[in-house]
C-alpha cells in the first residue's frame, strides 16, 4: 500500500504566535480512512486543512501522494481532493443537480456530462435524481444537504476526500443512516479519506485508524481495536468521557 | 389645469423629461461602472473598505446646490453643464451602490466561500459564478436607492442650467407660476417611482432564497 497523505512535522502558529498545531506527523495510506478525533480547539480542523492549503503550516510539509502539495498548482490540487463541511456550503442559488457538477462546471466539462454524471452521484449517495435534482437546497432536509454535499465532492472522482465533522449538525438517526451510507459507498470506491470528529462512536465505526489530538499535539494514531485498549491517559480519558451515558443507563435498564 | 396648458407646455415637459432621464441614466451607468468593480476590490482588501466608503459617505453630504456651484469654474468639466450634472450625480450615486456591493458580498454565508475556494473554484469563477450572483438583489437595492435619489437632486441640475425637469420648477418658482412647478415636479416624482418600481421587480428576482 502506498502513502496517500503524509504529514511531515506540522506546525502551525498564529501571526500572534499561538501554536495551532505543533510537530505533529502523522501517514494516510491511500484506500484507508482516517479519523482526526480530538475535542473543540484540539486542532483537527486546522490539520485537514493543512492538506488542500486551506491553511499554510508555519513549519513542516504535508506530501499528497508522494509530492510536497505547495509544488502543486493550488487551483488543480484543490480540485484533485474532495471537500466536505458540517455547514454543506451547499451554493442556494444552484440546483442540487448544478451544485453536484460544480467542479466539472469549472473544469469546463459539458452540460450533458456535468448532468450525467451529477445524476449518477445522486444515486450513489441514495438520492433519486427525477425527485432531488431540480431541488434548490432550502428544499432540502439537513441529512439531504449532506448527502449533496459530499455527492458534489466525489464529482471529479478525486483519489482524496477530506470530511470535516460532516455529520455533525445531525440528528442521532440521521448521522447513523448517514454513516452507513458512507462506509457502504466507500467501500466500492477506494478513496483515501481524512475525516474530523469528535465522536468517539463515529470514529470507530468508519475509521481504519483514529488520531487522536490534543492541544495541537498528536497523542497517538492507532487502528480502532488498540484504541479502545490503550493505557494511554489521553485516550482513556476521552473514552471515559464518551461513555459516560452508557454507565449511568446501566441500572436504570435493569429495573 | 387646461388643455391650453398642456398643448402650450406639453412638448417642452416630454423634452426636458428625456433629458432627465438621460442625465440619470448617465450618471447611474458611471456610478455603477466605478462603484461595483471597487466594492468587489474592497471585499478582497477589506481593510481600504472604511476609508474608502468614509469618502464617498462625505461626498453624499455635500449639498446639491454647492456641489453644482463648485464644479462650474472647473477646466473642461465646467464648460458643458451636462457634464456637471453627470458628475455630480455620479458622485451622489456611489455609496449607495459601493455599500451595496461590498456587503452583499460580505454577506454571503462564510461556509459557501469557503467551500468555492476549496473546490477549486478560480477567482473570476468564485466571483462570477457565486459572489456577484449571490449579491445581485443587494447591488440592485443599492442602485434602486442611487436611481431615485438623483432623479431627485438632478432637479437642481437645472440651477446650472443643465436642462431637465428642474427647469420648470425653477421657472415657476420664479415666476410665481404652480402650474409650472407642478408641471416639472409631477414628471419627477412619476420617473422616481417608475425607477424605483422597476429596479424592485429586477430586485426580486434576483433574491436568492436563504436557506
Amino acid at each position: 500500500m502506498s502513502t496517500a497523505i503524509e504529514f511531515r512535522a506540522i506546525t502551525v502558529a498564529t501571526p500572534q504566535g499561538r501554536r495551532l498545531l505543533e510537530d505533529i506527523s502523522l501517514c494516510v495510506e491511500a484506500g484507508t480512512l482516517t479519523v482526526l478525533l480530538g475535542r473543540s480547539g484540539s486542532g483537527k480542523t486546522t490539520l485537514l486543512r493543512t492538506v488542500n492549503r486551506m491553511v499554510l503550516p508555519t513549519g513542516g510539509e504535508v506530501l499528497v501522494n508522494g509530492k510536497p502539495n505547495r509544488d502543486v498548482d493550488m487551483i488543480a490540487l484543490r480540485r484533485s481532493i474532495g471537500y466536505v463541511i458540517q455547514e454543506t456550503g451547499l451554493f442556494p442559488h444552484f440546483t442540487v443537480e448544478r451544485n453536484v457538477g460544480v467542479v466539472l462546471e469549472a473544469e469546463g466539462c459539458a452540460r450533458a456530462e456535468r448532468v450525467r454524471r451529477s445524476h449518477e452521484l445522486l444515486l450513489a449517495v441514495g438520492l433519486d435524481p427525477a425527485i432531488y435534482a431540480d431541488r434548490f437546497p432550502n428544499q432540502l432536509s439537513g441529512g439531504q444537504r449532506q448527502r449533496v454535499g459530499l455527492a458534489r465532492a466525489l464529482a471529479a472522482d478525486p483519489d482524496i476526500l477530506l470530511m470535516d465533522e460532516p455529520f455533525g449538525a445531525l440528528d442521532p438517526l440521521t448521522r447513523g443512516e448517514m454513516q452507513d451510507m458512507l462506509r457502504g459507498l466507500l467501500a466500492g470506491l477506494k478513496k483515501t479519506v481524512l475525516l474530523v470528529t469528535h465522536d468517539l462512536d463515529e470514529a470507530l465505526y468508519l475509521g481504519d485508524q483514529i488520531a487522536l489530538l490534543s492541544e495541537g499535539e498528536l497523542i497517538a494514531c492507532l487502528e480502532p481495536e488498540e484504541f479502545l485498549k490503550s493505557d494511554l491517559p489521553e485516550i482513556q480519558g476521552y473514552v471515559r468521557a464518551f461513555h459516560r451515558g452508557e454507565r449511568s443507563a446501566g441500572p436504570v435498564a435493569k429495573r | 389645469m387646461s388643455t391650453r396648458f398642456f398643448t402650450q407646455y406639453g412638448e417642452e415637459i416630454a423634452t426636458l423629461t428625456m433629458e432627465h432621464v438621460w442625465l440619470t441614466a448617465a450618471a447611474m451607468a458611471f456610478a455603477t461602472m466605478i462603484a461595483v468593480p471597487t466594492g468587489i476590490w474592497l471585499t478582497r482588501a477589506p481593510r481600504w473598505a472604511r476609508p474608502i466608503i468614509g469618502v464617498t459617505n462625505i461626498l453624499q453630504t455635500i449639498p446639491s446646490l454647492a456641489m453644482f456651484g463648485f464644479l462650474l469654474p472647473l477646466p473642461w468639466l465646467g464648460e458643458r453643464a451636462a457634464r456637471i450634472a453627470i458628475f455630480a450625480l455620479t458622485a451622489y450615486a456611489l455609496l449607495p451602490i459601493l455599500r451595496n456591493t461590498y456587503a452583499g458580498i460580505r454577506g454571503i454565508d462564510p461556509a459557501v466561500i469557503e467551500v468555492a475556494q476549496a473546490l477549486g473554484l478560480t477567482g473570476t469563477q468564485r466571483l462570477f459564478k457565486v459572489e456577484l450572483p449571490l449579491a445581485a438583489s443587494f447591488i440592485l437595492a443599492g442602485l434602486r436607492t442611487a436611481t431615485v435619489t438623483c432623479i431627485g437632486i438632478a432637479t437642481i441640475a437645472a440651477a446650472v442650467g443643465a436642462g431637465g425637469l428642474g427647469e420648470l420648477i425653477f421657472r415657476g418658482v420664479a415666476s410665481v407660476d404652480n402650474r409650472l412647478v407642478l408641471a416639472g415636479a409631477v414628471p419627477a416624482a412619476l420617473l422616481a417611482l417608475a425607477a424605483d418600481g422597476a429596479l424592485g421587480l429586477l430586485e426580486r428576482r434576483f433574491k436568492v432564497a436563504a436557506r
